[in-house]
């Protein structure tokens, strides 16, 4: 008797479990954004357009995976001629790569209800690997997950030629992303 | 209390700095908004902001000493009109060094992109990211920029007429070396 209800409470408490599970990502209230340097003169970007696949459950985040798809198309950074500017050859070459990528490998927990996601940035034709610290927050039924990584632009070949001056454009980007998922 | 006969060392090297980066910043503004968007371009963008500040710094700087150091008088000679003429666009001038910086920062933040002096020092954005608003303050910025270059070519050739036709020697007073000349 008492080894069943055990058992029933522990079914219970493992199918509350899987219902913690977020995974339906809010298009329309996550964003995909970056900063860049010019001239030491922050200039923030955005990626209007992506597909962003995350299951997440913040009491196990470390089982949380995400695969996140940018059509490099919908790129906004920041004014008409930039935009016009990063699509051509020096910058995204949107026409031969028009998706970059990521890929989660793992996620470990950094404590603080902060995480860490590792996993295979794909930009350009080229992979390297990007550790994305991250946080979550519970609020309204809905999982909020933030976090903000750098990344070197050269690594990929982004802003090649006459724009590989890191003195003008640094090589640093900052790109912060905010998704919502239910 | 004597009158000063001309305005003091700081005020003729205020004056002439100023002189030199306005005369620098207007030709780049120029130069910049024509060239497709490239690393020069950044490069020019930049460095016509930094100029702008400084000539706002500038004219904060002669302002406040002008408010705490008498002007040399205008001769006894020269008409009523002319020294109302004088003193008004003495003070449109005045009014451009403040407004044309001042468009000029609001542009920046309206479009997107911040002023950060010299690469190091941030200045903050007074208004936000704003895109009609911004290509109209372009709009500003260049009419005041108009203004300015008519209101200097008046005070150039009125600086030329007093010292070529009137020879009052009111140009030595920003000019000491002409002054050391004549006596």
């Amino acid at each position: 008797m008492m080894m069943r209800l055990l058992i029933a409470l522990s079914l219970l408490l493992f199918a509350s479990a899987q219902a913690a599970e977020f995974s339906a990502v809010q298009a329309d209230k996550s964003a995909i954004s970056f900063i860049t340097k010019q001239m030491n003169v922050p200039v923030e970007g955005v990626f209007r357009k992506f597909t962003a696949q995350i299951r997440i459950d913040p009491a196990k985040a470390e089982a949380g995976q995400a695969r996140i798809e940018i059509d490099l198309a919908g790129i906004d950074a920041g004014s008409a001629e930039a935009n016009e500017e990063v699509k051509g050859k020096n910058w995204f070459n949107v026409r031969e790569f028009p998706q970059a990528g990521f890929i989660s490998g793992s996620v470990k927990a950094l404590g603080g209800g902060r995480f860490e996601a590792s996993g295979r940035m794909t930009i350009k034709g080229r992979t390297r690997d990007v550790r994305a610290p991250f946080t979550l927050k519970q609020e309204k039924g809905v999982l909020i997950l933030d976090g903000r990584f750098p990344l070197k632009r050269l690594d990929y070949g982004i802003g090649s030629g006459v724009w590989s001056d890191t003195a003008v454009v640094a090589d640093e980007v900052q790109v912060r992303f905010h998704f919502v998922l239910k | 209390m004597t009158l000063p006969v001309r305005y003091t060392r700081t005020a003729v090297a205020l004056h002439w700095l100023a002189a030199i980066l306005i005369f620098a910043a207007f030709p780049l503004g120029l130069i910049m908004s024509d060239l497709p968007l490239s690393p020069l371009k950044l490069k020019l963008i930049s460095y016509h902001k930094w100029l702008g500040v400084s000539v706002f710094l500038l004219a904060a700087a002669r302002l406040a000493w002008r408010a705490t150091h008498t002007p040399p008088p205008l001769p006894d000679v020269m008409p009523a009109w002319q020294r109302r003429a004088a003193s008004g666009l003495h003070f449109l001038l005045y009014l451009l060094l403040f407004a044309i910086p001042l468009s000029g920062w609001l542009m920046s933040s309206a479009k997107g992109f911040q002023t950060v002096y010299f690469g190091v020092l941030p200045l903050p954005d007074l208004i936000g990211k704003d895109k009609a608003l911004g290509d109209a303050l372009q709009e500003v910025h260049e009419m005041l920029n108009y203004g300015l270059l008519a209101l200097v070519s008046a005070h150039v050739a009125a600086a030329l007429k007093h010292q070529f036709i009137d020879r009052d020697g009111i140009l030595a007073r920003m000019l000491p070396f002409l002054d050391r000349r004549s006596s």
